[in-house]
């Protein structure tokens, strides 16, 4: 019986994972994919916004801000990436102007600092790579960037240093009601708990159904990316917004703090909770908006393409309800919902508390996780010592983005373990360089069979059918 | 201080060593972040290397052989598992392996060798989803011949490149089943002789003017679908056909590893993106010399040997500090040639130059202009971009001789 079970392994539940594990509770994280971070937290624009956009008042805006706040230190916590490059919202002609000088007066009241308002010339000048189309700008100084990816792994990693349990490849497809609380089963598993909470993304609405509330639903609304080569990540240094308009916010440059240059997303409305396929059209609208945007994009050097499905709640607002006692739902969490995702944890910490579950202090509690990062950015004398100690430290296997076998054996043996290809590739950038794992695969794929104790073509880009290989040659026979 | 350093034990590594060798040059490292020598090669073990230098066909494996042989008898240093970091301009080289750790160390010269890559499916951006079963050619090549494993049964191979072509052969002749391959412009980039012996004796299908608009399948490729593109390479509405298969190779062309170039300041041509060389195959930093698939890609190992063995003989030379007398003659195309390798050059004594076309073309003539006069003509039948060719121009051809300029002519 655990204290609490999360359903969904996303930032949103990595981070009360987290937060939970601060205190004496047997926690469980549910998660339905192979690995963590695998649903709308893989795929996003990666921005710790400022605050300005949501409406004032809502919940919205006043996680937003607060969770940007806490954002670096929490970064600083667990040992990722954290960039505070600052925002820009750029205009085109006076009815930007006017939009821009309402979202200036939203941000205010939302509480958002530094906000300031810009002419051509000074926007110009603060990034230079701007198509001369541009006319004023919104500067938002406490805009950042994060690597979503790598902010859940380390928070559920994390949390599992400090005693939580994840379970993957657990769908939950039921919730039965019992004296002590619920039964969460997932196939012939099942897991108890006395307190659930609802991370589960676009699909918070099916578990709200499986106890039998129908309050709200959740679709999905695609945006598709194209990512760009590292020689391209300086081009512009803050994140390049266009002012947002009926048709939506329009397509961004940004900087990743991978030093990638990242152009999107687009917004189409869908059904298929499932489709997460990339489109011609999307492509074509991207390249367009942002070569509207910022000059001189290469858009030969696009490495890889992406698509993410927001969790378009049906209220307009974050979703964060008690539907009965000990039962808490965090839905709809589209932007900013990793900009929010720390004070989302506190916000549901605190009502998990108003509920009557008791939060004792962990005393062991260590809130810092080693970086994934460590060895890249160790000192020269480090990284030899680090070598003679651990000779895998000395062969580089990614040549691309320069990773060493030792960090791949790491994020292998490291909480939460990567089990597959893409699971090696999101913790440690091996196989995300411009050759996309073409001289690595076959290496990383030998170091998983190895370490998991599988035979080689066993191993899978992303779990379930996702096989490498699929049979061996007839010299292999 | 080593007197030269070779990046990358490839063919073009090899044979730059042994030059400088047998040039009198004895303080020679070659670093390879492999953990044998012979790059590529030692993934291609189909026939078809060495036929112009030495006569018979012998495989990737066994060419790289010979010069791996030469390089132990000489006794020339190399260090694998090492993988060179950064080069800077006044060639202090860093690198690492697991026993040294982090090194540099201070060069006289310098000679590139870190062959190309291929290039991945990030720069088509096909529409489609994502699912495991999309592999560049050469990943294929490594998990078949390499690993003894079979990354597909029913393959769509996109490009037709030669790591393409062959993998169409290798692929089938291990059971699986090439639907085909679709090559997005109206002539195949590859060998001649790779698409008879690799596609016509299978009767796999080469589907020329043709592009993968689409991958299906969630988890595994579960097909694609192809279409026909018009004269502007784009997809023609109507024309698209669903082809059911687990994997998608791509052969959609080779790119010269040149990151370290850039960290040592060396001027890259955007055509090649290899460095930019006179007839020594020296860069435009002085004592840091390119050759074989970093330089520009070539379809033919016998090709890197030989210039290679220009690099090795000219570092040599760097080295002693000889130099002659310096002149400066660029070597210009007209866009129907696509590039000229070297680009320019700095002493007057015989040289080949080496070039690409753009197109096919038929019944051509090449000339060589230094401004209205005809230098040199070559009549050729039949040109195409797959197939490197080559021009060469004698000392005497270059008296008086301020700048080149390379034409095609359609007769
Ligand atoms: C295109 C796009 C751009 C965005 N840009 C930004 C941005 O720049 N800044 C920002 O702050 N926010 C942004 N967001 C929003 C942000 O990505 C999300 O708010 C955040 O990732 C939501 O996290 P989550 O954990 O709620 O959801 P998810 O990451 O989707 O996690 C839900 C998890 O639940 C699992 N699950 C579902 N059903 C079950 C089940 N039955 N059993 C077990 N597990 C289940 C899923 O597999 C998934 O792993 C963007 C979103 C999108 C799509
Ligand atoms: C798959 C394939 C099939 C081919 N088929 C044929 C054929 O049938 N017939 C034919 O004649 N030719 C063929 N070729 C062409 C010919 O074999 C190649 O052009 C030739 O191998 C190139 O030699 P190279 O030394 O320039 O490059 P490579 O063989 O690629 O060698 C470069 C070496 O540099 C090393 N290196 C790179 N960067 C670093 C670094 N930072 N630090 C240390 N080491 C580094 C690499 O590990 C590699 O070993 C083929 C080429 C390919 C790619």
């Amino acid at each position: 019986m655990y204290d609490v079970a999360i359903i969904g392994a996303g930032v949103v539940g990595g981070m009360i994972a987290r937060k939970l594990s601060a205190y004496q509770l047997k926690i469980c994280i549910l998660e339905k994919e192979h690995d963590v971070a695998m649903g709308a937290t893989k795929a996003n624009s990666a921005i710790v916004h400022a605050g300005f956009d949501a409406k004032e008042g809502s919940l919205k805006a006043k996680l937003n801000v607060q969770g940007s706040v806490m954002m670096e230190q929490v970064a600083k916590e667990l040992g990722v990436k954290y960039k505070n490059n600052g925002s820009l919202v750029i205009g085109f002609d006076d009815a930007d102007r006017q939009t821009l000088a309402e979202l200036y007066t939203r941000g205010k009241s939302n509480g958002v600092k530094d906000l300031q308002l810009l002419g051509a010339e000074e926007v110009h000048k603060l990034e230079p790579a701007l198509s001369s189309k541009v006319v004023c700008a919104l500067y938002a100084p406490t805009g950042a960037i994060i690597c979503p990816y790598e902010l859940t792994v380390a928070a559920i990693g994390n949390a599992m240093d400090n005693g939580a349990e994840l379970k993957c490849d657990f769908e939950v497809t039921d919730i039965q009601k019992t004296d002590e609380g619920y039964q969460l089963v997932s196939g012939k598993e099942t897991v108890s708990a006395r307190y659930v909470i609802n991370c589960a993304g676009l699909y918070t609405d099916r578990i709200a159904s499986m106890i039998g509330d129908d309050s709200f639903s959740v679709h999905p609304r695609r945006g598709e990316y194209l990512l760009m080569d590292r020689e391209c990540g300086t081009l512009v240094s803050h994140t390049v917004f266009r002012t947002p308009s009926k048709m939506g916010k329009g397509i961004l440059v940004s900087p990743t703090v991978d030093g990638n240059l990242l152009l999107g997303p687009t917004s189409v409305d869908m059904e298929d909770k499932e489709d997460k396929e990339t489109t011609a059209e999307g492509f074509a609208h991207i390249i367009r908006e942002a070569n509207e945007n910022v000059d001189g994009i290469p858009m030969g050097k696009t490495i890889t393409s992406f698509c993410g499905l927001r969790a378009v709640g049906s209220t307009g607002d974050f979703i964060i309800t008690a539907p009965e006692t000990g039962f808490i739902h965090v839905a709809g969490i589209e932007s900013p919902g990793l900009s929010a995702s720390p004070a989302i944890s506190e916000y549901v910490a605190d009502m998990l508390k108003e509920q009557g579950l008791s939060l004792k202090e962990n005393p062991d509690y260590n809130p810092n996780r080693k970086s994934a990062y460590a060895f890249r950015e160790a000192s020269l004398e480090e990284k030899n010592r680090m070598i003679k100690e651990n000779p895998a430290y000395g062969r580089v296997v990614c040549r691309c983005e320069t990773v060493t076998e030792g960090e791949i054996l790491d994020a292998i043996r490291t909480n939460p373990k990567a089990k597959d290809l893409d699971g090696v590739k999101r913790r440690t950038r091996a196989q995300m360089g411009r050759c996309q794992g073409g001289f690595c695969g076959p290496y990383i794929t030998e170091l998983l069979a190895k370490e998991m104790g599988i035979p080689y073509e066993g191993v899978t880009k992303f779990g379930g059918e996702s096989m490498i290989n699929v049979g061996v040659t007839k010299e292999g026979k | 201080m080593t007197d030269l350093v070779i990046i990358g034990g490839g063919p073009a590594g090899m044979s730059a060593a042994v030059a400088a060798y047998e040039a009198g040059i004895r303080d020679i490292l070659i670093l390879e972040r492999d953990s044998a020598l012979g790059g590529i090669l030692q993934q291609c073990i189909h026939n078809g290397f060495g036929l112009h230098r030495f006569g018979e066909e012998l495989t990737g494996p066994e060419y790289a052989w010979k010069y791996e042989k030469k390089v132990r008898e000489l006794e020339i240093p190399f260090k694998l598992d090492t993988m060179v970091l950064d080069i800077t301009p006044d060639k202090v080289i860093t690198a690492t392996n697991s026993e040294d750790g982090i090194f540099q160390i201070q060069a006289k010269a310098i000679i590139l060798a870190m062959g190309c890559r291929e290039r991945a499916k990030g720069a088509l951006n096909i529409a489609g989803s994502r699912p495991a079963g999309i592999y560049s050619a050469g990943t294929a090549q490594k998990y078949v011949n390499m690993k003894g494993y079979m990354p597909g049964k029913n393959v769509v191979i996109l490009g037709s490149g030669d790591i393409g072509l062959i993998m169409a052969r290798r692929m089938t002749l291990e059971g699986a089943k090439v639907h085909a391959v679709c090559e997005l412009m109206p002539y195949s980039g590859g060998l001649a002789r790779n698409i008879e012996q690799c596609l016509n004796d299978f009767d796999i299908p080469l589907k020329l003017s043709h592009t993968v608009v689409k991958i299906h399948g969630k988890e595994r490729v579960s097909g694609v679908t192809i279409a026909q593109v018009d004269a502007g390479r784009k997809p023609i509405a109507g024309t698209e056909e669903f082809i059911p298969c687990d994997t998608l190779l791509l052969s959609v062309g080779l790119i010269p590893e040149n990151e370290l170039s850039k960290s040592a300041e060396v001027e890259l041509s955007p055509i090649t993106s290899g460095a930019v060389v006179d007839q020594d195959r020296q860069t435009s930093v002085p004592g840091i010399f390119a050759c074989g698939n970093v330089l520009h890609v070539h379809d033919l190992v016998d090709f890197v040997s030989q210039e290679a063995e220009i690099a090795g003989a000219s570092a040599a030379a760097y080295i002693r500090g000889e130099q002659g007398e310096a002149v400066s003659i660029p070597l210009e195309t007209d866009g129907i040639i696509r590039y000229t390798v070297p680009q320019i050059l700095t002493a007057k004594k015989d040289v080949t130059v080496y070039f690409r076309v753009a197109d096919v073309y038929k019944n051509v003539k090449i000339k060589v202009l230094d401004g209205g006069r005809e230098v040199l003509t070559k009549k050729r039948q039949k040109v195409a971009p797959g197939e490197m060719e080559s021009i060469t121009l004698k000392q005497e051809q270059l008296e008086g001789v301020k700048r080149l300029r390379l034409e095609l002519e359609v007769l």
